[in-house]
């Protein structure tokens, strides 16, 4: 096999004084890669530096619409038909002249720094449109379903609980265990400094009930399951098996979107349960080898330091986040248009506004309950 | 082995466990021609396809392209020999986050096209080659019918010039009339371009108006191979089952055994 000739040319001068450019080797896309401008210059200059060129084209090995293209557009430079090519190369080298490449750019033209203010206006004014459609829709088709009990997706909602609630129970012990730890090592420094032992009971009794199990299952859920849901939407959206349901007529409200909010509306309070249980635990052996409180008495002494009502609020407070996060990551989901970009995107959004929204949400909670359950 | 011999299967075996797909399968695909792969859904027509380009590995035997052994070749040459081949996948493959335009440029722009002039020529130039409006460039493949899907596809693996080119199904899901024009088309840019071309398909109109040579894939082999004259004179129950139905009568009439 002979060696791979690249894309060049070289020049000599005949007895009448003109200059004559021999192109040589494959004018195709292999054979000039990323010369081309290199090549077009250095040939655009013989053609403007003397009006006694002559161009030969017929030692091109081989050429391609690529090549024709560079000697094309070489063309403005010379006279028409200057380049002598082999028969079998004219059709390609002639194509050009009749080709014309449409006016104007196709990359999108640059957004002034108003306009994106409108555009974003514009988004935000779309989502609460699509949000509101979407709490109406649900709470029509929950109306209608409420008649007939019989069409409730139960089958759906179980298999969320199990993959939302149960599939769970491991990463929300570890945390809950984890901040637990930190939570009573650290107290138990500043205690010690004032003598107050036994309060580590009423500190970590009151945080982890009141605040962090229901934040730290939240968060977690909102991160495992909001991605999830939000992700299993848009492809559905992708495959178009949205479409597929809707032409069977069945409502997507009330088998993809309803199953997921009761599910979680479900599965979060008993999840926060679990993460206070071993969130305390966690608190309390740590407690035990720091202060020596022994973890019997610990049991016996949170009723009565901590009021039963803040372990209550916990379990509302999972409720109300529970249909926070299902509903945002829906939301999201739905909005994802059939491709892979959007579908990445939408999906952050989903987890990143769910995580927004508990803790918001927490937020109006610690306002609206300053005075109950608090010593 | 010839020159002119692009694809070299040589007892090519494939198992997915203990699910046998391909047995001893030997096949040559010459420059120029343009090779219907034909056979029953399942019998891993696609598979031998990956093959050829080695996207996979055969569980045993020797596949070479451009006469480079695909068993002992590095990531690099591999990559270059690639490029030499354009692929039309089934589904299109287009990139959904990509307008039109995007989707045919880029493999010209990772092969190092820089000028933008230059690439818009060439896109533009795709686009109507394989018989495109100019004015769907900046459309998103999502917005795109079936058989422009396929075109816009066709483009995209002919961005490159490439010598090889494989069809995965291109006539798939597209109606009679867009059908055969597409195939038009391929004959067509075969005429200009000669390159040569592996054709995976069902379709019985694009095996006679565009195949040069089938192969026919039956029972883990290839049991008939060459022109469609020959290959329906070979006399085997699925290449008779498909030829003399009542469609291979109407579409090869007198060749049908």
């Amino acid at each position: 096999m002979t060696r791979f000739e690249p894309a060049g040319y070289r020049t000599h001068n005949d007895e009448q004084g003109r200059v004559i450019v021999v192109l040589t080797g494959h004018w195709t896309l292999r054979g000039i890669e990323g010369r081309a401008s290199a090549l077009s210059s250095r040939l655009r200059e013989y053609a403007r530096t003397s009006d006694k060129v002559v161009w030969d084209g017929r030692e091109i090995q081989s050429l391609d619409n690529m090549g024709a293209l560079v000697l094309w557009r070489l063309q403005g430079f010379m006279r028409p038909g200057a380049v002598e090519v082999r028969p079998e190369h004219a059709a390609l080298y002639e194509r050009w002249s009749r080709h014309e490449a449409p006016a104007g750019d196709v990359r999108p033209p640059r957004i002034e720094p108003l306009q994106a203010l409108l555009s974003m206006a514009r988004g935000v004014w779309s989502h609460m449109l699509d949000f509101t459609a979407l709490l109406g829709q649900i709470v029509l088709d929950s109306g209608r379903l409420l008649g007939r009990p019989s069409r409730i997706p139960w089958k759906d909602i179980s298999a969320t609980i199990y993959e939302a609630g149960v599939r769970a129970l491991g990463i929300t012990a570890l945390v809950g265990a984890l901040v637990g730890i930190v939570m009573s090592y650290l107290s138990a420094l500043e205690l010690q400094a004032f003598g107050a032992q036994s309060f580590i009971v009423n500190i970590l009794g009151l945080s982890v009930l009141r605040e962090l199990g229901p934040l730290l299952a939240a968060i977690l859920v909102a991160g495992r399951s909001g991605s999830a849901m939000a992700a299993e939407l848009g492809v559905m959206r992708l495959t178009e098996e949205l479409d597929a349901l809707s032409a069977m007529g069945i409502s997507q409200t009330v088998r993809l979107i309803l199953p997921k909010i009761v599910a979680l509306a479900i599965a979060l309070p008993l999840l926060v349960v679990w993460t206070d249980a071993i969130g305390l635990l966690g608190g309390m052996v740590a407690a035990h080898i720091t202060l020596g409180i022994s973890i019997p008495s610990f049991i016996h002494t949170i009723p009565s330091v901590v009021p039963v009502v803040n372990f209550v609020l916990g379990i509302v407070k999972g409720v109300v986040f529970g249909v926070v996060i299902a509903l945002i990551a829906c939301h999201f989901g739905l909005r994802i248009k059939p491709n892979t970009q959007s579908l990445g995107v939408e999906t952050t959004n989903a987890v990143v506004t769910a995580i927004t929204a508990v803790i918001f949400v927490d937020a109006v909670f610690a306002i609206a309950f300053r005075g109950v359950g608090l010593p | 082995m010839t020159a002119d011999t692009v694809i070299a299967m040589e007892h090519v075996s494939t198992r997915f466990g203990d699910h046998t797909v391909h047995e001893d399968i030997d096949l040559r695909v010459v420059r120029g021609e343009i090779l219907g792969l034909v056979g029953g859904s399942g019998s891993g027509k696609t598979t031998l396809v990956r093959e050829m380009i080695g996207l996979d590995q055969p569980s045993a035997g020797h596949v070479s392209l451009f006469g480079e052994p695909l068993d002992r070749i590095d990531a690099e040459a591999l990559a270059a020999l690639r490029n030499r081949c354009g692929v039309l996948f089934q589904g299109g493959a287009l990139f959904s986050a990509l307008t039109v335009f995007e989707n045919v440029a880029f493999p010209l722009q990772e092969y190092r096209v820089i000028e933008h002039a230059l690439i818009r020529d060439l896109v533009y130039m795709k686009l109507r080659q394989v018989g495109l409006d100019p004015g769907v460039a900046t459309r998103l493949p999502a917005e795109l019918s079936g058989g422009m899907v396929k075109r816009v596809a066709l483009a995209r693996a002919l961005a490159l010039e490439p010598e090889l080119l494989f069809l995965d199904e291109p006539t798939s899901g597209l109606d009679p009339v867009t059908a055969q024009a597409f195939v038009h088309h391929l004959q067509g840019l075969h005429r200009e371009l000669r390159f040569t071309a592996v054709v995976i398909t069902h379709d019985l109109d694009l095996m006679h108006d565009l195949c040069t040579a089938l192969a026919i894939l039956a029972d883990h082999r290839i049991v008939a191979q060459g022109t469609p004259a020959e290959v329906a004179a070979s006399g085997h129950p699925f290449v008779t089952a498909m030829f003399s139905g009542e469609r291979g009568r109407r579409v090869f009439g007198a060749m049908a055994p």
